[in-house]
């Protein structure tokens, strides 16, 4: 482990920490200026956050301490993804601690309980919140372990520094099952993050609503985690993306230099990315919650495909 | 002089018989008092959890020695049994020795009187059926082997029956004696098959014989059909879901979570022990059937509304995630690929052992939760984890790892079995590198699914509020229960936080089987889990869980630092709806229904719906197995027919009988004079 790694290291989670919040006020934004609303300022999750956590949290007469430990496991697994997922650097010390698949049983702990929580209070929107997270998840879930999967092929490794390092290090070419994987992945991060055509973050119509009926009986700093920790999925899903379908500029180890330049490359990445979510959202409509699984089958047969491209085609 | 000095160097092998005669005997003893509970629940029960243990840290340090063997002359004139303690064997007593101690425990608070069976009797076949587990993994001969196997069968069938008074367990027992019989002739025709005429049974006559393919495989089939009808592989699997569930739940536990794995143990004996060699399709019908069976048992434990029935299911799953394994593991083995099937052995290994311990772990968290509230129903549960707090944290230990969520150890297994796949392609067949990929994503769904079933589980039965008013009373665990739970709860905690240990354990199994390991590359990287090499996957489960406990604690610490840590109780929001209650959650049908509509064609359903003009409406649906109605039903109606054609040689009239002696004698004198 040497001093850089672990400088690097600390620099993606204070990073994560501050830009996660900071992406979803962008693409909040774009998405007023698309649909011709005017727009709340770039640092309202900020302030939002801050509201929040000095709020006191109401807490439901009979809920148990599991209502209360979720959000602060919610926050930490998905605090833990981002640490994992080479956003600046491949040379992170925890990293060897969690490869590809590891980071898929990390979002599913945090959906898992973020539902048991849900469940908690005993509410028919929290159940039914919690069914509809759990049959996204499960659905999406397979998916992207294809996804990964059919990148992790490549080198032949599920390491996800290792994936990075050696798709970052091939000459412009298009991998076929890559183009079938990021096709698969855009969907799944649609899905997972609780966007448009699956669930709709800014709705507040009771029967249409997913992840705002998971967190429903939260308030407080409960919510500020929790909505912290959502953001930081979104960041993570992006971060993931970028790193599988676009690694360049991403540094490696003892490079110094490249480590100062790949924070101004991420962040104009996340920038463009922002506004193509934005784009998709507003030109898409949202889909009943039993094409869902029409959706997600599709995503998931389609990184299936890329497995097999990649067999068959041997690249 | 000599042999008095050192007559008391005991190997592993006499303490497992120890352990056996141990066990018998405590059961003996429960017949003395057969009424006394306070004898056997509070004397008997925890003895034979202590002497589990032993056994557990008998066969831990047999693991790393060479096999030993013993001849008792036991049995019938002229053949005796024998016993012998390798690797492999070793493995599987550890896993009966540590499971067994924590459901022993939780057993010794658990049983009651008056629920059919005297608890003294029970405890005669509950330590009957403990050794004849231990003795079937020792055995070294068909003979014992069968003795022991049908031992097996019969202590359990009682113990499946304890509540005989019910005419539905009593029926549950009958076809689980059917069906255990089934599989036994499967496994005494392919121990027919594999002496090859010698007429010499033991297994190192076996293990000599050289059998062509074609022998071989029927020997497999055999095999197959014999093991799988034990260990509930589809299309053999209708018992486990009635069978399970009926016996009471520390018996349930063992069954699921010990029994399935002496079969697995059984298939993995003829398979890599006494077959000489593995042929590659034998691994592809491995794998249709584990996956068949893997989502088939997940797909229908997310719909179930009876909780035993519904972790039966689950059991249907994990074996056929075991079978996958062992699937795979042969196709590597036959192209003779031994590192790889080495990984994926150890993938099948490191499931049995997690299984094993989550799997009782959540039939004994069932168990308690049916004395406390005397429901089975999940639609009638909720709200438990106020009531019974010891209980529904443990049980969510379980349900974790059932889930195959880090860092537990469901998910190592699945982890490695995932690994083994993709380190796949470079099999020399491009149609089997074709099904990897398929293969590989069928497995990420069976475990996706888990996730969700298990939180229908856990979250019915334990979160939001009671369903039923009385559910208030629900009285906590005793401490043997909570002694029992903890026991299992830290196994299942050990296997996910320390893999790279235990698979130095499995590394001499899988050197015995198919003579490679992963004991030296993981050894080399200390805490890190890295099955083949560290660039290609890791996996380190301390620092996993070290770096969410860190981040839980520093935002813990941070928010009340910076803001406060004010809290306030109010009734529920709910959008400001005032007249919610208990009724208007999910119930069990609703949280199964997705999956009841995405995956219609897997199940024969029933459904009742009301009209909008009925007085009193009902709704009803019921989910039935199409293996049932399509091959069950109509055996069973070919039987019965069968059986009336020949019923009508029975007139019951003495002229008649005197005829068919007379047809037959003509019949006789006409073969015999010709």
């Amino acid at each position: 482990m040497s001093i850089l790694g672990s400088l690097s290291q600390l620099l993606e989670i204070v990073v994560a920490l501050l830009l996660a919040p900071l992406l979803v006020g962008w693409v909040n934004q774009w998405r007023a200026w698309l649909q011709n609303k005017s727009a709340p300022g770039l640092l309202q999750p900020y302030r939002v956050l801050h509201k929040l956590f000095n709020k006191e949290s109401v807490v439901a007469q009979h809920a148990s301490p599991l209502f209360r430990a979720a959000p602060y496991i919610v926050f930490s697994a998905m605090l833990l993804a981002s640490a994992i997922i080479p956003t600046l650097s491949t040379d992170l010390p925890l990293a060897p601690a969690a490869d590809a698949i590891a980071l898929v049983g990390l979002f599913a702990l945090a959906r898992v309980f973020i539902s048991l929580a849900a469940m908690d209070v005993g509410t028919a929107f929290g159940t039914m919140g919690a069914r509809r997270e759990m049959l996204i998840g499960f659905l999406a879930e397979p998916a992207l372990l294809m996804v990964l999967f059919s990148a992790s092929l490549i080198p032949k490794s599920t390491s996800l520094a290792t994936i990075v390092e050696t798709l970052a290090h091939r000459e412009l070419a298009i991998y076929p099952s890559l183009a079938f994987g990021g096709v698969a992945f855009t969907m799944i991060s649609l899905a997972e993050n609780a966007r448009v055509p699956v669930d709709n973050p800014a709705t507040h119509l009771e029967l249409t609503m997913i992840h705002e009926a998971l967190i429903l009986e939260y308030s407080g700093r409960h919510l500020a985690l929790l909505e912290w920790a959502a953001s930081l999925k979104l960041f993570a899903y992006s971060c993931l993306g970028l790193a599988l379908f676009l690694p360049w500029g991403i540094a490696e180890a003892h490079a110094p230099l490249e480590l100062v330049l790949a924070l101004p490359v991420l962040v104009l990445k996340l920038a463009v990315g922002g506004v193509l979510l934005a784009l998709m959202e507003t030109a898409s409509a949202k889909m009943r919650i039993f094409r869902v699984p029409e959706f997600l089958g599709t995503a998931f047969l389609l990184a299936v495909i890329g497995v097999l491209v990649h067999i068959l085609l041997g690249v | 002089m000599n042999a008095l000095l050192e007559p008391a160097r005991w190997l592993a092998l006499d303490w497992v018989l120890v352990v056996a005669a141990a066990w018998l005997l405590i059961g003996t003893l429960g017949l003395f008092a057969l009424t006394n509970l306070g004898w056997v629940a509070k004397v008997l029960f925890p003895a034979g959890g202590a002497v589990a243990l032993l056994l557990a840290g008998v066969a831990g340090s047999a693991m790393f020695s060479a096999p030993e063997t013993a001849v008792l002359p036991l049995g019938l004139p002229g053949l005796p049994f024998h016993f012998r303690l390798d690797p492999l064997a070793a493995f599987f007593l550890m896993v009966i020795g540590a499971t067994s101690a924590g459901v022993s425990a939780f057993a010794a608070g658990y049983f009651r009187k008056g629920e059919g069976t005297p608890p003294g009797l029970l405890c005669l076949e509950y330590h009957i059926f403990l050794a004849s587990m231990a003795l079937v993994v020792l055995a070294d001969d068909a003979y014992a082997f069968m003795v022991m196997w049908e031992t097996m069968a019969l202590s359990s069938f009682f113990l499946v029956i304890a509540n005989h008074r019910i005419a539905e367990i009593r029926q549950a027992g009958y076809l689980y004696l059917l069906i255990a019989h089934i599989g036994a002739i499967g496994i005494l025709l392919s121990f027919g098959v594999l002496q090859a005429n010698t007429g010499d049974y033991t297994f190192a006559n076996m293990r000599a014989q050289h059998l062509s393919p074609f022998w071989a495989s029927a020997a497999f089939l055999l095999a197959l059909l014999g093991f799988g009808a034990k260990s509930g592989i589809v299309p053999l699997h209708v018992w486990l879901p009635e069978a399970h569930p009926a016996a009471p739940s520390p018996v349930s536990a063992l069954m699921s979570a010990v029994m399935l794995k002496t079969a697995v143990y059984g298939f993995l004996r003829v398979t890599f022990d006494l077959l000489p060699a593995q042929l590659w399709w034998w691994g592809v019908v491995l794998l249709a059937l584990g996956l068949a069976s893997a989502v088939f048992g997940i797909v229908f434990a997310a719909v179930q509304v009876d909780m035993k029935r519904l972790l039966a299911y689950s059991s249907i799953e994990n074996i056929g995630l075991v079978f996958t394994g062992i699937g795979l593991a042969v196709l590597f083995a036959a192209y003779e690929m031994n590192p790889m099937a080495a990984l994926a052995l150890t993938a099948a290994l490191y499931h049995v052992a997690s299984h094993a311990f989550f799997k009782s772990l959540l039939f004994v968290g069932t168990g308690a939760v049916l004395h406390a509230t005397g429901q089975r129903s999940l639609g009638k549960l909720g709200g438990l984890i106020r009531y019974m707090p010891w209980v529904a944290w443990l049980t969510l230990v379980g349900a974790l790892a059932s889930a195959g969520l880090p860092p537990l150890g469901g998910f190592v297994s699945e982890w490695l079995l995932l690994q083994s796949f993709l380190f796949t392609p470079g099999l020399p067949s491009s149609f089997l590198n074709m099904l990897i990929p398929v293969v590989a994503a069928l497995i990420a769904l069976v475990a996706a699914l888990s996730g969700y079933t298990m939180v229908k589980f856990f979250g019915v039965i334990f979160l939001g509020q009671p369903r039923e008013t009385n559910l208030v009373h629900a009285h906590r665990a005793g401490p043997w229960e909570r002694a029992g739970m903890v026991w299992l709860a830290l196994g299942c905690i050990a296997l996910g936080l320390l893999p790279a240990q235990f698979i130095q354990l499995v590394d001499t199994v899988t050197r015995q089987l198919v003579a490679a390991g992963l004991g030296s590359t993981v050894r080399a990287s200390g805490w890190l889990l890295v099955p083949v090499d560290i660039d290609r996957a890791s996996y380190g489960p301390v620092v996993f869980l070290l770096g969410l406990a860190a981040s839980f604690a520093l935002a813990f610490a941070l928010v009340r630092r910076l803001y406060h840590g004010r809290i306030r109780r109010a009734a529920p929001w709910d959008c400001g709806y005032p007249w919610q209650n208990a009724r208007m959650q999910d119930t069990a049908e609703g949280f199964g229904q997705p999956i009841r509509q995405i995956f219609e064609p897997f199940f024969r359903m029933q459904r009742e719906l009301p009209s909008p003009f009925d007085r009193a409406p009902v709704y009803r649906v019921v989910v039935g197995d199409h293996f049932w109605h399509w091959l069950y039903l109509p055996v069973a109606a070919a039987v019965e027919r069968m059986s009336r054609w020949i019923g009508r040689l029975q007139q019951g009239r003495i002229a008649v009988y005197l005829l068919y002696s007379f047809v037959t004698l003509v019949a006789v004198l006409l073969v015999v004079t010709r």
